[in-house]
């Protein structure tokens, strides 16, 4: 092999281990604050890119209805639960967030949306929408099920898996889809060419760490996440609203997860289905990671997406058997150095 | 009316429904594919309900099953018969390498690290030449007896619930015997198992390999039914689906495996069949119908429906009366019959920069109660777990019975004659108060899994059951000997806690906290019964916070602060000891 090859190959890992990395922090952060393994996480990447996709050919996509359906479940939940104490200011609140938000993202993207509408402008519509999808799915989903073990929040995030997956291939159809590159400046260095794309990606990972970093252990809020993760209840009976933190952090994977999809869209074509694998391996790099640590997480995405580079190059028939095969050396590595540690669980 | 009644005619119902006249084909191969199911599911029951490991790789050890039979049948020619047990064996070793690895796991890595091997299997099943890579293998022989092939879904039927009733058979006498004890506490942490001598990891991988035969065991009949194999169906939403058939149907019950396979397949059908009807034409509606009625169900009924469905139907568990008359062997003792039980020298744990424990030294005598106290955080517990071994020291020695126990697994220090109680109860709430005693006889008993499936154990577990009667008849709890060890109140969860150590036919008794939660009248009834201990040749070793009733019961006291012994002596001595009223009052009184 020679160098050029191998920097070829290490690039194309980099720039998908950096997708990776940003999925794993999303999930990291999901399970940290919630205790859901958030497999849905690849359905906001498809949504994110297929939705930003469809804005560019200036037409609606269907995640904008969806995201108006699903908040009027949440608001009718909300009215379910409130039954016995209807005040008016409660139910203001909750349609202001469940149906006027959502609405206006809708009347807001139907405004907007043209052929000649700028990149910048589809990309923040696409972003708007599966926020709020992330937001809706956590108050439908998730909470109704917070004092429940880990095992059954994983079933309800099948569940919810299935049913997004389903409604792609509604909204967006069976064929694939490629979105615009958001700049086409291009930068050489020796044999390499940075599209600015690839550097795009590299910018918003390396911001992202850093932002969550910072976000984890500096700020009120991002410590009251933390709490929240290590008990529930002693977080509630401190006074931090256990809900708020579901919300954000749903709403933080939400983001994470369509900016993957709009950075990489314009780099490969997507399909309805194609985040499941993509979340999967955002999940090797967030195991490795060991659930906790960001930095870690973001080592380990590098890694797994210059491993399936290489093996796609070397053994391509095999390249997911070796991806997903990476994870047993570091799972038997795991359970040599983690103590034998008490859990109560039910 | 019985367990085995009810069996029977639920098996005479099944083998009868392919003889109504008119049934359409169809509904049988509905029936096999839930029977298929069910086999999988079933082994996550126990995996992941009972056994509290979740699995979504269950469908990789289908595969195993399948595609073993599928080759030796097809490319070498061997009968499906003879490639039973072989497809079973593929599936158990293939068990065993992936559960070493992932069982000792904890937490969520485990059904993380499930996801990721299951997807490995999936793509190697998929790329392997000599499986057919994505068309798999077709062509395979149908099972046969004697010119007799089952080719049609009614005849393969009665392999297939053949199957299904014999593994559920098979399952709950598991579960119901000495090894099934110790699966069932694996879920509840594995201090309290380790305690009284049970392997965890071992026990864990039982109830993987376990699994993954019955999963083996249904790819093996999918083989036969489908006469093909291909990967599709071992694939990771395969495996995600057996795990929410065992959660819908109630992952801690055999037969919620039956029933969750049965509402997921049926369920899955009539979407398929009536949705594009009602919606016109869109084919993928399914899967999203499918995923929302999943989220529903569980905000419905967490548990499951099995358990759901029982609370309703007036049919009560048949009472277990232990014949207390069988007698068991005592456990073999060291022949020393030394002075001097427990001897510690300088023992040490430290936490970092925390010294929990300094250089503490004490002995305990043969026929001796020796209470240790101390305020809180004076290193009491701790001790108690550097005895027990379920922390190893930084420093000093720990011997019994002049034996130095030098950081020995709890399974070892068991062994010495040496049992404890824990001071937050560790009970498996859900199983019986007999049930949970019983688990402190767990090594005088012999039985293994194999001859428990078999029902070889019944001699052996007649012996342990009524060795745990008679011991909760000891401590005074014959009446509530039935009930579930969650629905007492705490006082009693502790007093069958020692119910539990007194099962080991122990030498020395550790409690932690015994007379907490309980009433004047219970820690009298208490304090007669370590007495009648003690006269009976047993040493006592308590950690206790009630001064009277420490004061009263103890030949000796230690007395611990910020983890070291601060005094040594006899009640009337510590009472007076101004060190002691110093640590307890904060001042010199």
């Amino acid at each position: 092999m020679n160098t050029t090859i191998m920097l070829f190959l290490l690039q194309d890992g980099i720039t998908n281990g950096a997708i990776y990395a940003l999925l794993g922090l999303a999930l990291v952060l999901v399970f940290a604050v919630t205790r859901v393994i958030l497999i849905p996480q690849g359905e906001f990447v498809t949504f994110g890119a297929l939705s930003y996709a469809v804005l560019a050919t200036g037409k609606v996509p269907g995640t904008a209805w969806l995201a108006l359906a699903m908040g009027a479940t949440a608001f009718a939940l909300d009215l379910f639960d409130a039954r016995r104490s209807l005040r008016l200011k409660r139910v203001l609140r909750s349609l202001a967030l469940n149906i006027a938000l959502p609405a206006a993202i809708l009347a807001l993207t139907y405004g907007l949306a043209g052929p000649k509408t700028p990149i910048a402008v589809n990309i923040a519509l696409s972003l708007l929408i599966v926020a709020a999808i992330g937001l809706f799915l956590y108050r439908i989903a998730f909470q109704p099920l917070a004092h429940t073990s880990v095992l059954v929040l994983l079933i309800s995030s099948v569940g919810c898996h299935l049913a997004l997956q389903g409604l792609g291939l509604v909204f967006f159809g069976a064929e694939g889809l490629r979105g615009p590159a958001l700049s086409n400046a291009a930068l050489t260095i020796g044999p390499l060419r940075f599209t600015g794309q690839s550097l795009a990606v590299y910018g918003l990972t390396i911001a992202f760490i850093v932002a969550l970093w910072l976000f984890f252990g500096f700020t009120l809020t991002g410590k009251a996440l933390r709490a929240t993760a290590v008990n529930r209840l002693g977080a509630r009976l401190v006074g931090i609203r256990t809900t708020l933190s579901g919300q954000i952090a749903f709403l933080l994977a939400a983001l994470i997860g369509a900016i993957s999809g709009i950075l990489i869209v314009p780099i490969t074509t997507l399909y309805y289905d194609t985040g499941f694998l993509i979340g999967l391996k955002g999940f090797i790099a967030a195991i490795i990671g060991g659930l906790v640590s960001y930095p870690l997480t973001a080592v380990a995405a590098l890694l797994v997406g210059s491993v399936e580079a290489f093996s796609s190059f070397y053994a391509s028939n095999f390249k997911e058997v070796i991806v997903f095969t990476l994870i047993l050396p570091v799972l038997v590595l795991r359970s040599l150095a983690a103590p034998a540690v008490e859990e109560e669980k039910d | 009316m019985k367990q085995q009644t009810l069996l029977i005619i639920f098996a005479v119902l099944m083998a009868a429904i392919p003889f109504i006249p008119g049934i359409p084909p169809f509904w049988i191969v509905l029936l096999n594919n839930i029977g298929l199911a069910a086999l999988v599911a079933m082994g996550l029951v126990l995996l992941t309900g009972v056994g509290g490991l979740t699995s979504f790789g269950q469908a990789a050890f289908c595969g195993f099953g399948a595609y073993t039979t599928a080759v030796l049948t097809t490319a070498y020619g061997v009968s499906p018969w003879l490639t039973l047990p072989l497809s079973l064996l593929v599936s158990g070793i293939a068990a065993v390498f992936l559960g070493i690895i992932t069982v000792r796991l904890s937490g969520h890595y485990l059904p993380l690290g499930t996801i990721a091997w299951g997807i490995g299997l999936f793509y190697l099943f998929s790329k392997l030449e000599f499986l057919g890579r994505n068309d798999g293998i077709s062509g395979i022989p149908p099972l046969s007896i004697g010119n007799f092939k089952m080719l049609d879904p009614g005849t393969i039927y009665y392999a297939i619930w053949i199957g299904v009733l014999v593994s559920a058979l098979l399952t709950m006498n598991l579960l119901d015997s000495r090894t099934g004890r110790a699966i069932r506490a694996l879920r509840r942490g594995h201090v309290a198992g380790e305690a009284f001598g049970v392997q965890t990891p071992r026990a864990k991988l039982l109830v993987f390999v376990y699994a993954a035969v019955l999963a083996g065991l249904s790819g093996w009949l999918y083989a036969h039914f489908q006469r093909a194999a291909n990967p599709t169906p071992f694939g990771a939403h395969a495996g995600i689906e057996y795990l929410f058939i065992a959660v819908v149907g109630g992952a801690g019950y055999v037969w919620g495996a039956v029933l969750g396979a049965g509402i997921v397949v049926i369920l899955k059908e009539i979407l398929q069949s009536y949705l594009p009807y009602v919606f016109g034409g869109q084919s993928q509606l399914e899967t999203i119908v499918f995923g929302i009625l999943l989220v529903v169900l569980l905000q419905l009924a967490p548990t499951g429906v099995w358990p759901w469905l029982m609370a309703r139907l007036p049919l009560k568990p048949a009472r277990k009366e232990p014949d207390t008359s069988l007698p068991l062997a005592k456990r073999e003792r060291a022949p020393a019959s030394a002075a001097v039980l427990l001897q510690i020298e300088k023992a040490r744990k430290q936490f970092g920069g925390v010294i929990a424990v300094n250089d503490v030294s004490f002995n305990v005598g043969a026929r001796e109660i020796v209470a240790l106290i101390g305020p809180n955080g004076a290193g009491k517990s701790t001790t108690f777990n550097l005895i027990t071994g379920v922390l190893t020291t930084t420093g000093g020695t720990i011997s019994v019975l002049g034996h130095k126990v030098d950081n020995a697994p709890p399974q070892e220090v068991v062994k010495l004659g040496v049992a404890r109680t824990f001071q937050h109860v560790k009970l498996v709430p859900d199983m019986t108060v007999l049930e949970n005693v019983a688990i402190g006889a767990h090594l005088r008993g012999s039985a293994g899994a194999i001859s428990s499936m078999f029902r070889l154990d019944r001699a052996d577990e007649a012996k342990l059951l009524a060795e745990a009667a008679r011991q909760i008849e000891r401590v005074g709890l014959g009446d509530q000997i039935d009930q579930l060890a969650g629905s007492l109140s705490l006082g009693q969860q502790r007093i069958v806690e020692i119910a539990r150590a007194l099962c080991v036919d122990p030498m020395l008794l550790l409690l932690d906290e015994p007379a907490a939660g309980l009433r004047h009248m219970e820690k009298q009834r208490l304090a007669a019964l370590l007495r009648q201990l003690r006269d009976g040749g047993m040493s006592v070793l308590l950690v206790e916070h009630d001064m009277g009733f420490v004061m009263d019961l103890a030949d000796r006291i230690v007395v611990l602060d910020f983890g070291t012994k601060i005094a040594e002596g006899t009640p009337a001595a510590i009472k007076t000891n101004p060190d002691v009223i110093k640590a307890y009052l904060g001042a010199t009184a």
